[in-house]
């Protein structure tokens, strides 16, 4: 594969923001899990609860840092490597990032220095209210930024404008309410949540193994059990709301993901495991379960999801409408003012100006889409099928992990009240061996979700290929490299600095009466 | 929605364009002095106890402040998209640098005292030092390229490419006075904000730094004048429309020497920002001298204001001038976003920026006071 500058930019744009999110689900849901342990210690007063808060407070500190360091080179990068997507969706996509910002990341990143400074300088409540102001700002900032996803998955409330040659918004409430970026804002915080739960459950389960700190240990590792069950719970009730939205918005990304290259007669059969192949677009050694994928996909047993080769067939006659498109848009701007714009370039363009960005398709092969061959035509149409063995593999492996954090989390939750948290250490083993799983299913989520919706950036509306900015390969190999080599040497010292904080444990605490006073929550020891 | 026609799309453009000032000058004013700060660190303070006294003097309000570097940026891209695309993405290596310099800054904050290594803390105080000086530098040298416009242009469809900007090029001599000015600014101002924060030995170097930085700014920011007015500035020459839909190539724009003074010649008021800007540098050096501290801060304060203040309205209504094509020049009459968009984002901005106010404010009150080295050297695991 020669690499162009399309590839080089993707590339560029996949580490940041893979990397981005190895923080970000972290701060999310351990912010929130802080914030409840103190308000566990302002209304018991209890002293080990302002430990733990303490405790996971300093672990929180380290990750939170790389988030935010690593979120501005997620905010400057669109400008950066994707010029015309910023020219050309800026109108919509911009707003949501700039709210974000004020909404969400100044509360957060304002109150996170009291958070830290602030212990003896706030009464209780004062510093509580600072702590809850981190996890709500944090929380905002996941809803504005998929707000800004979720148009791109499904791109409502704006219209193109011939004369400044870009999209622009038309109503700004269907953007903010966008069903899809709804439904993923609560798929995205929930998968935080269950990373934060596991993390904690899995740190609190290695000290329960050495005999140290249990009763920080056990009193964690309840609230992470329990709140790690209602998200994972909740990650895969509303993961699988995202396929169903996506059976209405991207069907080529659900066929994809399910390696469905022909329609299949309703209720379609979910494929559990099988080799997708994409240059011979056939499924090899594939393991069908009836009726499932009909169901999730249409909550019906009549619907059908159309197969890969009718959605190509599909792509191929909106290409054509979309050149149809792209002629009459040359008649709307060669006419100047709105007045000689000829009628029936006009009445064209409002008939298919909606497929304006399938003849984009066209531009990797020729320059005026208007002289496509019927076989470019072909290929482009091929085009808009994504990498299925990717999306396959990425999207099992998120499920099948969201379903192991299920019996996991149930397990412990189960164990903690019945007080039998250190009895199996074979549990708290895995536990411990768990405590990556999380971050790869998320991981996995990104890229179902992202490289399901190739080769648009903007679903429909603008192809990735369109988007790049105008920079030279070896310029963007060179940043590559940079970002690349920074990265690692800070994910080592992030890592090492978070082991060494783990091993180290609480701080001693210097108040008298800690004698731990038998908790409701967790049993004496 | 027809709301948004309350406020026409002319006054929309302007007070977005005032609001770009506001969040520029916010972002300097405000992280300006943590830049400052980390410029002064290797110098201010020799010893471990007095570098993390100079550290937790911004620890605890850096992260918030740099905050308007993100808002800043987003606001650029929604409600100046081509800005936002033509400049990133034509800095690109200077953006990358800039990037760079500010992932070394929390980890090197938040990372420097967890390991008590002599090496590893000195090593994280130069990342510091880099940290600093790398975006204050950068910031500066693309403001310079800026007043002599940046070789880009569009075509039909708004495309943008780059004619042959290399980094060398960015570092020509009107710029890189321009960098020095920034660094020499931000310097003068994290002096300030040290003055405030730290006693003793930390204040009073701080004190012989910043008056230096302060003659320094006050020099540059003269012959910077100067020197403008050899630099081809930029003017319509065809009929200005207000109103009309954001695509830069409908007008026609020529360039010349002493353009950039057009508008003070033509609105005296306009001369409040360049004398603000030097007087804030003597008053800076006034209350250094009379050891009135809040005083300081503000003064300096005033004079960042004064000095990108000057420049902004120097090159109005253009923001984004192109050397190479000049029509594809981006100003505030064509390269905003649509009419709707900026109503938008200015409800948004009007609710949250005083929200934004009233909290930071309420938080740099319960933080007030000096940085006790006490309470550092006692080992609270929370400080850095």
């Amino acid at each position: 594969m020669d690499l162009n500058i399309v590839d080089l930019s993707r590339l560029q744009f996949a580490i940041t923001v893979l990397y981005h999110f190895l923080f970000v689900p972290l701060t999310i849901g351990l912010s929130v899990l802080i914030a409840s342990m103190e308000t566990v210690y302002v209304m018991t007063g209890r002293e080990i609860w302002r430990q733990m808060t303490k405790f996971w407070g300093v672990l929180f500190g380290i990750n939170f840092v790389l988030g935010a360091a690593t979120g501005i080179v997620m905010e400057f990068q669109f400008g950066m490597n994707w010029s015309y997507y910023s020219h050309y969706v800026g109108d919509i996509f911009g707003a949501p990032l700039a709210i974000e910002g004020l909404m969400a990341f100044f509360l957060e990143a304002t109150f996170v220095g009291l958070f830290f400074f602030g212990w003896d300088k706030l009464s209780k409540l004062g510093h509580l209210a600072a702590t809850w102001a981190v996890a709500l700002g944090s929380n905002f900032s996941a809803l504005w930024i998929l707000i800004a996803n979720g148009w791109m998955q499904n791109p409502v409330g704006a219209v193109f404008n011939p004369q400044t040659m870009r999209m622009e918004v038309e109503d700004f409430a269907a953007v903010v309410f966008n069903p899809v970026a709804q439904a993923k804002f609560v798929h995205t915080v929930s998968a935080g949540y269950v990373v934060a739960s596991i993390f904690v459950l899995g740190v609190s389960a290695w000290y329960l193994l050495k005999g140290r700190h249990t009763a920080l240990a056990k009193r964690s590792m309840t609230v992470a059990a329990s709140f790690g069950l209602a998200s994972s719970l909740s990650v895969v009730v509303l993961g699988d709301e995202s396929g169903y939205l996506s059976t209405e918005h991207q069907k080529m990304k659900l066929a994809a993901i399910e390696a469905m290259w022909h329609t299949e007669p309703a209720p379609a059969a979910f494929t559990l495991v099988g080799l997708p192949d994409n240059t011979e677009r056939k499924t090899h050694y594939a393991v069908h379960i009836p009726w499932v994928m009909g169901v999730i996909g249409t909550r019906s047993l009549t619907s059908e999801i159309p197969g890969i080769h009718d959605l190509v067939d599909l792509a191929e006659t909106r290409i054509r409408q979309g050149i149809v498109a792209f002629d009459a848009l040359q008649a709307i701007r060669k006419a100047g003012s709105s007045e000689a714009i000829p009628s029936d370039a006009a009445a064209a363009f409002e008939d298919t100006g909606h497929y304006l960005g399938y003849a984009l398709l066209l531009r990797p092969y020729l320059d005026d889409p208007r002289e496509a061959s019927d076989a470019q035509i072909r290929q482009a149409a091929w085009d808009t099928v994504p990498h299925v063995p990717t999306l396959f593999w990425a999207f099992r492996t998120m499920v099948g992990l969201g379903f192991f954090f299920i019996v996991l989390t149930a397990t412990f939750v189960y164990l903690s009240a019945r007080h039998r948290l250190d009895r199996h250490r074979w549990l708290l083993k895995v536990a411990v061996g768990a405590i990556p799983l999380p971050w790869i299913a998320a991981e996995c989520g990104w890229i179902v979700a992202e490289v399901g919706r190739q080769p648009w950036v903007i679903e429909g509306v603008l192809p990735t290929a369109a988007a790049v900015s105008d920079l030279g390969a070896a310029t963007v190999l060179s940043t590559i490299a940079g970002f690349t080599v920074i990265y690692t040497i800070l994910f080592i010292i992030e890592t090492k600095l978070m082991l060494a904080a783990i091993r180290k444990g609480p701080e001693k605490d210097n108040s008298p009466n800690q004698k731990l006073v038998p908790d409701a929550l967790a049993p004496a020891e | 929605m027809i709301l948004h026609q309350l406020i026409d799309y002319e006054t929309l453009r302007l007070i977005w364009w005032l609001l770009l000032g506001v969040l520029l000058i916010g972002f300097a004013v405000m992280d300006g002095f943590d830049l400052g700060t980390q410029i002064l660190l290797p110098f201010v303070a020799s010893d471990d106890l007095d570098r993390r006294v100079v550290i937790n003097a911004v620890g605890p309000v850096w992260e918030g402040n740099q905050v308007w570097l993100i808002v800043g940026g987003g606001a650029i891209f929604a409600a100046w998209p081509p800005l936002y695309a033509v400049s990133f993405s034509g800095f690109y290596l200077a953006m990358f640098a800039v990037l760079a310099a500010l992932i070394l800054r929390p980890v090197g904050f938040k990372y420097r005292s967890k390991r008590d290594s002599q090496r590893w803390r000195s090593g994280w105080d130069w990342a510091l030092f880099v940290g600093g000086i790398v975006p204050a530098l950068i910031f500066g040298v693309a403001v310079g390229n800026v007043l002599q416009g940046v070789p880009f242009h569009l075509d039909q469809d708004l495309r943008i490419f780059y004619d042959g900007t290399t980094l060398v090029e960015l570092l020509n001599p009107f710029a890189l006075l321009c960098g020095a000015l920034s660094v020499a600014m931000l310097t003068m101002h994290g002096a300030s904000w040290l003055i405030l924060r730290t006693s003793r030995a930390v204040a009073w170097r701080a004190r012989r730094l910043g008056t230096f930085a302060a003659l320094a700014t006050f020099a540059l920011f003269a012959l910077g004048g100067v020197w403008v007015s050899d630099v081809d500035g930029f003017r319509f020459a065809s009929q200005i429309v207000t109103d009309a839909p954001s695509n830069p190539l409908t007008k026609v724009v020529e360039q010349g020497p002493g353009f950039w003074f057009a508008n003070y010649a033509a609105y005296p008021w306009m001369m409040a920002a360049p004398v603000l800007g030097f007087a804030g540098t003597l008053f800076m050096l006034l209350f250094c001298f009379l050891r009135r501290e809040v005083l300081t801060l503000l003064a300096s304060g005033l004079s960042v204001l004064g000095i990108i203040a000057t420049v902004g309205l120097a090159m109005f209504p253009f923001i984004l001038p192109s050397s190479v094509d000049p029509r594809s020049s981006l100003t505030v009459w064509d390269a905003s976003s649509s009419h709707l968009t900026l109503f938008v984002m200015l409800v948004a901005t009007g609710i949250l920026l005083p929200l934004i106010v009233l909290y930071t404010t309420w938080v740099y009150r319960v933080l007030w006071g000096k940085v006790d080295a006490k309470q550092i050297s006692s080992g609270d695991g929370h400080a850095y």
